[in-house]
């Protein structure tokens, strides 16, 4: 993985005395508080309902052990003791003071990492897939693309006072985990007629307030163009995106209100005129290759893809059986396979992981993983190398650390913000809907049942959450003083990424539980076969019959 | 359309240090004790509160008036859930905020960045 070099290392702790200062003159009142908001934005620190909260960017959501372990040092000596994996793979730490923000910054340092660009109208931390280097599906490596934009956009003199914030993903897989279709600008792996790697473009995608799937700009862009590309759809957007109105303001307005194919000939006349008068960043190609090698894969050994020890403890461990049914993923190397421990237990706040559970994760990465871990957009932490026969020996030590829970990709593994309970622009709560609905559908057996569920809950319109890519998607609002959740029906995150649709009027939040039971009790009574899931039984029947489920009484009285 | 009624009022910000909930009392000071916080029963009254929340810029960051409802012998209490969670910490963490620090009696004031008076 990237390590940083002395120019990194120097910028990084220039940028914490220069916030250190601005923090004293906050103190001392040289700076008023309308000065101070926008640089501390810009160094990730924020304030919410009931404390500082600082966001850490952990970038395409790649970290080692002694990183991990960082983090949970200064969870405990800083905070309260642990800390909140978000939907942007990144950490945030909820109760921080002001006074402290300098150490844990330094601190953040030691190990290589920061919080610059993870608020503010710049580029924000860039994001990819989560098996990134370890995914059997994967075309290359997203990470060396993703690293390179980092640099680049680093401080970016050009674009830290862009219209809006601008978030980019990348993925290296057919197979979308990264989301690429719900970013600003979304790059795809893909390759030519001769079989040379290169990205598909898609720009203008985004949830929010005002939901998008992205659009394809460029079929095929070589991967040697990629940063003169990328910059010249900054550029574009940030001479062309609206300033009048911060609700209109993303890329993703501009390239609905212009249309693509105008924002696609714009971007294409700067794409050539940043070439041919050699304006742009070129990539140098030992850079490019020095960053590559970074991410080379590690020396996997030579296995067979089964192991006695494994299966063994398949027959006689049907906790273990369940747990490997649900929270391995296919590696690229045989013997190997990917583990993604859920950060999900039944009846916990989504995403929050204790300094014990962190030191934990740590160490089996640095002892079987290779030193790597990885956080998930979905709010889970990913051991991303770990071999079978070890397998039985990391599924104990996560269980004896409660990160044990055997749910990936089932009904109780559900995305949710921080909500009301922390969050200072949310209009209701999301973490007690989301550990009700856990503690609903506890029972294992059940969950299997019901099979593939993406329960994704946002406690406002900005949609953190992404309750508008899930198959049941809920968003809580303020409705006349009190808490109401809307729901929304056949969301999708992938490759074939889909907005969801509103059901119908919202619910208080002791509905909540009920409905989505009844929904799950039509879905059980509607699909074709056990392998339907619920996603694809809704695009076969449409919304009517789920509908129907979640309002009994309207339909009695449509049908009267 | 019929103007809303005037509901009494509280001054709330956050502690510019620690970035706690506090709350105006009478004499001008920030607490941490909700039922110490002055309470407005006029617009005049709320408008002077808020005047005087912000000539302390180096005390709290963004004072702003809250509806509260006025129970004989218990102080205000918060009109809107968001204001009751503020006062409240975590729904979801009764351990962590405002909920678990005040179940310690000696809780007090003194490390307030305006230096509260209890």
């Amino acid at each position: 993985m990237y390590r940083y070099d002395e120019f990194d290392a120097a910028f990084v702790r220039d940028r914490i005395t220069r916030f250190r200062g601005q923090i004293d003159r906050r103190i001392s009142g040289a700076l008023t508080e309308d000065e101070f908001k926008p640089l501390r934005l810009h160094n990730g620190l924020y304030l919410q309902l009931h404390a500082y909260m600082l966001r850490v960017a952990i970038p395409y959501g790649t970290l080692n052990g002694r990183q991990m372990r960082q983090l949970a040092m200064i969870a405990e000596r800083w905070d309260k003791g642990y800390g909140h994996f978000t939907t942007r793979q990144n950490i945030q730490y909820n109760w921080p003071k002001l006074t402290d923000v300098g150490d844990m910054l330094d601190a953040l340092a030691e190990v290589g990492m920061h919080a610059i660009q993870t608020s503010g109208n710049c580029i924000r931390n860039v994001t990819a897939d989560h098996f990134a280097g370890a995914a059997a599906d994967e075309i290359e490596d997203p990470r060396p693309t993703a690293e390179l934009l980092r640099q680049w956009s680093t401080d970016h003199p050009e674009f830290l006072y862009l219209p809006r914030k601008f978030k980019i993903a990348v993925t290296g897989s057919p197979n979308d985990r990264a989301v690429t279709k719900a970013h600003d600008i979304g790059l795809r792996m893909v390759r030519d007629a001769a079989g040379e790697p290169g990205y598909e473009v898609i720009v203008g995608g985004g949830l929010g307030r005002t939901p998008m799937v992205g659009k394809v700009i460029r079929d095929f862009l070589p991967k040697a163009d990629l940063l003169a590309y990328v910059e010249a759809i900054l550029r574009v957007y940030n001479l062309q995106g609206r300033r009048d109105n911060k609700y209109k303001a993303r890329i993703k307005i501009l390239v609905h209100e212009e249309s693509l194919e105008r924002i696609q000939g714009l971007v294409e006349a700067e794409f050539q005129r940043l070439k041919a008068e050699g304006l742009s960043v070129e990539p140098n190609p030992a850079e490019v290759a020095r960053i590559a090698a970074y991410f080379a894969p590690p020396e996997f050994d030579d296995l067979d893809d089964e192991d006695g020890g494994y299966e063994a403890a398949r027959l006689s461990d049907p906790g273990f059986r369940s747990w490997s049914d649900t929270n391995l993923t296919a590696h690229r190397a045989p013997g190997y396979r990917i583990v993604t421990i859920s950060i999900k237990a039944i009846g916990e706040a989504p995403g929050d992981a204790t300094a014990d559970q962190m030191r934990v994760m740590a160490d089996l990465a640095e002892r079987y993983s290779h030193d790597e871990l990885r956080i998930s957009h979905e709010q889970n932490v990913v051991l991303p190398h770990v071999k079978l026969a070890d397998l039985p020996t990391v599924s104990a030590a996560l269980k004896e650390a409660g990160l044990g829970t055997a749910n990936v990709g089932l009904i109780s593994d559900i995305i949710a913000c921080p909500g009301m309970d922390y969050c200072a622009l949310a209009t209701a709560r999301s973490i007690p809907i989301a550990q009700d609905i856990a503690k609903h559908f506890a029972d294992p057996a059940y969950a299997e049942t019901i099979g593939e569920m993406k329960i994704k809950i946002s406690g406002c319109i900005n949609a953190c959450g992404h309750h508008h890519v899930a198959h049941i998607g809920i968003l809580g609002l303020d409705k006349a003083g009190r808490e109401n959740y809307q729901i929304t029906l056949g969301g999708d995150h992938t490759e074939t990424l889909t907005i969801g649709e509103r059901a119908g009027r919202g619910f208080d939040a002791d509905e909540v539980v009920p409905a989505i039971d009844r929904l799950i009790n039509a879905y059980l009574d509607l699909r074709e076969d056990p392998d339907e899931t619920f996603l694809a039984a809704y695009r076969r029947l449409g919304q009517t019959p789920f509908k129907t489920a979640l309002y009994p009484a309207e339909a009695h009285d449509r049908a009267a | 359309m019929p103007k809303k009624p005037f509901a009494p009022q509280i001054v709330s910000a956050n502690d510019l240090l620690a970035g706690d909930v506090v709350y105006l009392d009478r004499t001008g000071t920030w607490t941490r004790h909700l039922v110490r916080a002055a309470v407005a029963m006029t617009p005049e009254e709320a408008e002077a509160l808020l005047d005087t929340a912000v000539s302390q810029p180096a005390a709290v960051v963004g004072p702003y008036l809250v509806d509260v409802d006025l129970t004989p012998g218990e102080g205000p209490t918060p009109v809107h859930f968001r204001e009751s969670f503020r006062e409240q910490g975590p729904s979801n963490r009764p351990d962590l905020g405002r909920q678990a620090d005040f179940s310690d009696a000696a809780v007090s004031d003194a490390a307030l960045s305006g230096g509260g008076a209890w």
